[in-house]
């Protein structure tokens, strides 16, 4: 299936190293879990791209496809799908986000 | 909406579950928190483990019946060092 929003996610996700698919902006999140998602994120300081999937439809839809994941957030790093809020939230608490983040940004 | 008894037997259909514990969060029975021990997350990672229980819940989540869930996953290894 020639699918130009997949096209378009995979070179997102490939050219962020921390991308961020979201409900709302990181300023103004829509929904609770991608507010923790950010608040999270921005407690590492490292830079990272968010898209609001609430302004774009076919992102909603195409990026639940991609990544066979029902639901918004979605936290991709170096490409890879992490996971949503809960998956970044446990990381986080485990203290296996850092090395993830580091090894992405070559630390 | 879904009831958590609904939760509770499609997860036990689905998987073999030692313990469910269902918390509406806030009262309009769609944005739920779930902690399930089962034996099936032995071994595997918090993606892998995540999304066997969104394909037993597939439906509900996709009909919008669940519209917001957060979990918490343990084998029953993980569940015994808790002390729980």
């Amino acid at each position: 299936m020639a699918d130009e929003v997949f096209d378009k996610i995979e070179e997102t996700v490939k050219n962020n190293k921390i991308m961020l698919y979201m409900k709302g902006t990181p300023d103004f999140p829509q929904c609770g879990f991608s507010a923790h998602t950010v608040e999270i994120l921005r407690s590492y300081g490292f830079p990272f791209a968010s898209e609001d999937v609430l302004a774009n439809p076919e992102v909603r839809e195409g990026i639940k496809r991609y990544s066979k994941w029902p639901t918004i957030p979605q936290v991709y790093i170096d490409g890879k799908f992490v996971g949503g809020c809960d998956i970044v939230h446990e990381l986080h608490e485990r203290g296996e986000l850092e090395p993830i983040l580091k090894t992405a940004f070559g630390k | 909406m879904i009831t958590a008894e609904e939760i509770k037997e499609t997860l036990s259909k689905a998987l073999p579950v030692t313990l469910v514990e269902t918390q509406d969060l806030t009262g309009g029975g769609d944005h739920w928190q779930v902690i399930i021990v089962s034996s099936t997350f032995e071994g595997k990672g918090l993606l892998e483990q995540q999304r066997i229980v969104n394909e037993a819940l597939k439906e509900p989540l996709a009909d919008q019946r669940i519209h917001a869930l957060t979990m918490k996953l343990f084998s029953p290894a993980q569940w015994e060092k808790l002390g729980s």
